[in-house]
Order: structure tokens, then sequence, then C-alpha cells
């Protein structure tokens, strides 16, 4: 067993090294021969679905939670989006959310709970609150944890063995990831989001494309994306197997986090803001891979299959078995699901529902996006639309901005904060065989509910579908707000 | 939670020759809202396996009687999708102990490590020979031997190693877990603690 230690950030060596390698090194507390690292988390979250079983395991141990500071909880998973105040309705998950309550309650954890003016998605509000930071080490029972490496953080999901390795020591067993940066240079065309740059990524590598790496982003694209936006992006490395992605931390970093509640403040900021400032792969650096990418070549995007890696421009037809990587039987099946056929075009395919929301796509930028393609226009009769903010903080600034009267006007309503169709864990379940245009993470099959049929795209082209019941290029809908 | 030790393994083999299992496949995500390890296994591939109304559906491999045993084998890209631990706690409720594929995601691989499952990385190549050798009799034993690291089709005498780092080995061998580690190195911990910035 060899011990090492990194107390002042530094590298000692002159090597060229990645953001990646400098937060990492610097929250190893062992390395194990022929084994993982033993591998310090700065920032846990948890919520009311992966917990509860680390918690009885911490009971069954008789040991407890080692810095329950460190722990921050929130209820978003299996949380209704209509009616919070009234009691939750479905036993089991009221059972979920009372044992997280009491959990937090007995370690003394940071609890915001249904109701509370912080509650929200768990990738929403961490952020949104100050407590995601650059050069964290960040985990949480949900792989879409790799949101939190917008901020230059290395932040991943966990299984729940894992959560209560965290409550009990604050340390994982991890064996460090490669390395892949993504470039993206150029500017993007109009009508194109965050959202299309990460599936067309995606569609790029394939869903199993960055599977045993850890990725950065980098390019002009992600220098002048938002914090939302690049937060979207990190959001869905996982799509394409990676554990996490990140982007280097600069002045649209600091500009996003400085005030925020949890936020350094004074010397402790300043203190923060010199090591931020450290956060950024050398020149001369080696990646394991890397890939480049031309702006100029992204389009909106529109998923036509069963894993994130099926998508493509919207206006693209759907591609043959021998286009795509993997076997035809797959492929074939993939399409039966869907009710698609080889060769279609995905433009103008009836859809029924409409869901914009998630950790993905849940934030303000998101409801402005989709505000301003809907400002004028009436919602289609054949759509359901389910509009769920991240937050409550989302949701006040919804209506602070005016954006609700847009979406009244043109026949919408707004639901309460939560994770919602999503994962369809709460009563926000897509009927069987319906189509959904959505703008969250996943469109396995039955993730929006037993036999949902999901096509993934951003806030925009959500918009265009929701006011013209079909799929719709959003450029051709887009108008100044 | 405690597991049982894995050294060797010799069994039938039930096969799932579909790419990109994700981990909503395994169990849905309506099934997540127990509070207890309990009865996952009655949910694995939920909606492969019955239909709507809960009676089984009958071309899925798990209501096939032919179809038995302890390893699981399935194509490339087995367990992509979300972290939920569920995922592998369904495999081993229903008694599977190993997983077979040419290629795991990341999260579902180390979970099922946690909970003393073995995921076994063949080549694609070996792992259509199995397939074959599943397809030829359907009681086609595997044998997974984790000390030596082979897995081994018995009727052909067929083998390829596989990887797994020495300390998870180890632990799975002898039922250990990284909890146990953990806690014996409290005190680094606590020091290392002191020292962070947040």
């Amino acid at each position: 067993m060899q011990t090492r230690r990194n107390f002042n950030f530094i590298k000692m060596s002159n090597q060229a090294s990645t953001l990646f390698d400098k937060v990492w090194d610097a929250h190893v507390v062992r390395k194990i021969e022929d084994g993982p690292d033993v591998f310090f988390i700065d920032r846990h979250f948890i919520h009311e679905v992966t917990s509860p079983v680390a918690f009885l395991g911490l009971e069954s141990r008789n040991i407890g939670v080692m810095y329950p500071e460190r722990t921050f909880a929130t209820a978003d998973h299996n949380t209704p989006t209509i009616n919070q105040h009234l009691p939750v309705a479905d036993p089991l998950s009221a059972n979920q959310l009372k044992a997280l309550e009491s959990n937090a309650a007995k370690y003394g954890i940071s609890h915001w709970g249904l109701g509370h003016a912080r509650n929200g998605i768990v990738h929403v509000v961490g952020p949104e609150s100050g407590i995601t930071l650059p050069g964290m080490t960040i985990v949480c029972g949900d792989s879409h944890t790799s949101t939190h490496g917008a901020f230059g953080a290395i932040a991943f999901g966990i299984g729940t063995s894992e959560v209560e390795m965290v409550l009990s020591s604050q340390c994982i067993m991890q064996p460090k990831p490669k390395k892949m940066r993504v470039n993206v240079n150029g500017k993007l065309g109009r009508g194109v989001t965050p959202k299309d740059v990460t599936l067309y990524i995606i569609s790029k590598l394939t869903t199993a494309g960055a599977t045993g790496y850890f990725v950065e982003y980098a390019g002009d694209v992600f220098k002048n994306m938002s914090m939302e936006g690049r937060m979207t992006v990190c959001n869905m490395s996982i799509e394409m197997g990676a554990r996490g992605g990140m982007i280097a931390p600069d002045e649209t970093t600091f500009a996003y986090i400085n005030g925020r509640e949890q936020a350094p403040k004074g010397e402790k900021w300043d203190k923060a803001l010199a090591y931020w400032k450290t956060l950024k792969t050398d020149e001369g650096a080696v990646f394991d891979k890397e890939y480049n990418f031309d702006a100029a070549d992204i389009e909106p995007m529109i998923t036509y299959g069963t894993n994130p890696g099926m998508g493509q421009g919207i206006t693209k037809a759907i591609p043959t078995s021998d286009q795509v990587e993997g076997g035809k039987a797959t492929y074939d099946k993939s399409l039966n699901y869907m009710g698609f056929h080889e060769n279609e075009s995905m433009l103008g395919k009836k859809i029924d529902y409409v869901f914009i929301g998630s950790c993905t796509n849940g934030r303000i930028e998101d409801f402005r996006a989709f505000a301003s393609i809907i400002k004028g226009r009436k919602k289609a009769d054949n759509v359901t639309a389910w509009i769920v903010p991240g937050s409550h903080i989302v949701e006040a600034q919804i209506k602070e901005e005016g954006i609700l009267d847009i979406l009244t006007d043109a026949g919408f309503e707004l639901r309460q904060p939560g994770c919602s169709a999503c994962l369809a864990m709460n009563d926000d379940k897509i009927p069987a065989g319906k189509y959904a245009v959505s703008t969250s993470n996943r469109n396995f099959e039955g993730r929006q509910g037993p036999g949902a049929r999901t096509l993934l795209a951003s806030p925009l082209v959500a918009a265009a579908a929701a006011v013209t019941g079909v799929v719709t290029d959003p450029r051709e809908l887009l108008q100044e707000i | 939670m405690a597991y049982d030790k894995f050294t060797i393994l010799k069994s039938s083999a039930v096969p799932l020759p579909i790419e990109n299992v994700d981990t909503d496949q395994i169990i849905p995500a309506r099934f997540l809202k127990a509070t207890k390890r309990e009865g996952f296994g009655d949910n694995l591939f939920r909606d492969w396996r019955y239909n709507g109304d809960d009676t089984p559906k009958q071309d899925f491999v798990l209501n096939n009687p032919i179809y038995s045993g302890k390893i699981l084998v399935g194509g490339r890209n087995f367990g992509s999708g979300s972290s939920r631990e569920h995922a592998a706690w369904a495999i081993y409720d229903y008694g599977f102990r190993c997983v077979v594929s040419s290629f795991f995601a990341d999260i579902f691989k180390g979970n099922s490590l946690n909970i003393g499952i073995l995921p076994v990385q063949v080549s694609d190549e070996f792992l259509d020979k199995i397939f074959q050798a599943i397809e030829a009799d359907p009681k086609a034993e595997l044998e997974v031997d984790l000390a030596a690291q082979t897995i081994t089709i018995l009727a052909t005498g067929e083998n390829e190693s596989f990887d797994i780092n020495g300390y998870k080995k180890h632990n799975l061998m002898n039922g250990f877990d990284d909890i146990d580690y953990l806690q014996a190195m409290k005190g680094e911990i606590k020091e290392f603690e002191a020292e962070r910035i947040y």
C-alpha cells in the first residue's frame, strides 16, 4: 500500500497535466496497488430513491455519518408535480420521502424536502445555491450528477453501496478513469442549443463511446456557452458512457457563482478564486482520446430510437441498419418499439406529449427558449404538455419574467418542480404507444412510462412540436421574444 | 450487505443476445420505491418479462423453462444508463451471480462488484461462441473461475481469460466489502479532511 498526500493542490512535477488530473489527484487519500484509489468526496447529494438502503446499511453495521455537513438531501425523483401541498397519495412514494426526512434529521443532514423553498431537482438546486464549486469532487446516487462538471468539478453518479461509503467515511473506492477531450470549435447556427451540441456528440460517439473515460469539453462553443448550457452538456456525458464530463472554470463560471447563498464570501472568495484560476488543462497535456467537431455541422437534433446515441439532425431521414453501429436485430427491435421505419423523415411525425423539464433542461434559460417560440402561438390541440421547472427558484423566475403569462395565453399550464416524466416514477407517465418530445436525457424503452415512445430534443424543438403537434424544425418558428 | 463468497461458478446460463441493455430495462423506475433491499428480483426485466396485465410474455427468455442458471449472458454494452444499484440487486435477487458480456457500462459494473455479482467481460467472438453453445444446448454449462480469471464453455473446452483488479478479486473471493476497508482507515481520512479548502 502506498500513501500519497496532496496538501496544497500544487503539482510538484513539471509535467503538463489535465484539469481532470489536477482535481482527481488532489482527492486521492490512498492509492491501492492493483486496485482503486481511496477517493475523497467534498460534496454528497442524496435523494429519496437511492439513499434509504444506504442508511439501513449504516444501522446494521452500527456506524454513523462521518461528516454530515458534507451531505445535502433533496426530494425530487418521486415527488408529485401538482398539489404538492397535499399528502403524497402513493403510499410507497410517501414512505420514501418520509425515510429521507427522518434519516436526514437523525444524522443532522440538511434536507430540502417537498414544500421547502429550496426544493427541486438535485442537479438544479446544488448549482443554483452555490453548493457546487470548481475543483470539488461531487457524487450522488444518480448518474446525472455529471451535471456539476460544468463548474470544473469532478462529479459523477454512484450506486447505493457507495452512498453508504460516502456517508460513513466521506470516501469511495474508484479506479481512475482514462481521459478524453471533446473539442467543438466554430459558431453554432441559429436555433442550435447546448442540448443539440450534446445530442450531436453522443450520436457521433455512440452510447458506449466514452465508457471508461472522463471527458473534458473544450473549444469555442463551450467557452461561449452559459453556465446553464454547460450544465446541459455535462449532464448528458453519462449517455455516451462517460462517468462524467467537465469544463474548465472561467469568468463565466465565477460570475455565476459569485453571490450565491452558499458560495464563499470575502477573503474566502478571493482565496477560492485564486485556486479556481489554476484549474485548467496545461498546454501539451495528453489525453487518451480526443475528438474534434465543427459547430457548423450541428443542426437542431432529435432522437429516433431507444438510446440517446440514436439521434440526428431534425431534417435527416432515419438511418438504415447498415449505417449504424451494432447489430441489425437490436436496431430493428428499437425501430419497431418506436413504430418507425428506416429512411422515414422525422419532420411531420405526429406527436402526443411534450415534456420540458428535468436536470438536463429544467433551468430558466430552457424555459426562456421554450417561451420564445410559444409566444403569440397556441398549443396544438392534439398535444398534452407537461411543463416542469427544475426547482422552486426556477418556478419563481418563470413567474417573475412573464414566461408564465406567455405559457398561459398559449394554453399551457405550469407544474411544480421535480424529476417528473423524465423517469416517470411519479404519476407523470406517458401512456403506452404515445409519442413524447422530451427535453430530458433518456429515450430508453419505457423510460417515460411503460410503452412510452420518447423523442429527445432541445427546448426549442419541444416548443415547435408543442404548437404544431408534429415534429417541426424550430428554425422555421424562431422569433424575437 | 454481506454476500456469498465467489470462487468457482459452474452453471448453465440464460442468454439475452440484445445490445445496450439499459438499467431501465433491468428494472424500470416505478419499481424503485422500496426503502429496503427486498424482492427486486420479481421485477427484473419487468416490461420485457410481463405484459401490461402482468401475464408473462411467453417469448421472453426468463419465461422459457428450458433456460436457467446462475449466469446471465447479455449483448454488448450491458447495464448502460442510470446508476440505480437496484438493477444489480434485481439480478442478484433473481439468482444470478455472474453476468457475461463483451462490454459493460461503468456504474453497473462497479455496482455489481460491490454487491457480489461478478461481471465477466469477454471478447465479442467469445460472446458469440457462448450464445452458440447455449443455442445448441440450453443446458450447456459455463465455468467461471475467479482465482484463475477464466471462463470456459465446458462442452467444447474453449476458454478465455478476463480482467479484474486484485483488490476487488480479493474482496469477492472472501466476501469482504469496501466499507470494512474504509472504516479501518478513518484516521487517515480525518487527517486528509482537515486539509481540505472546502
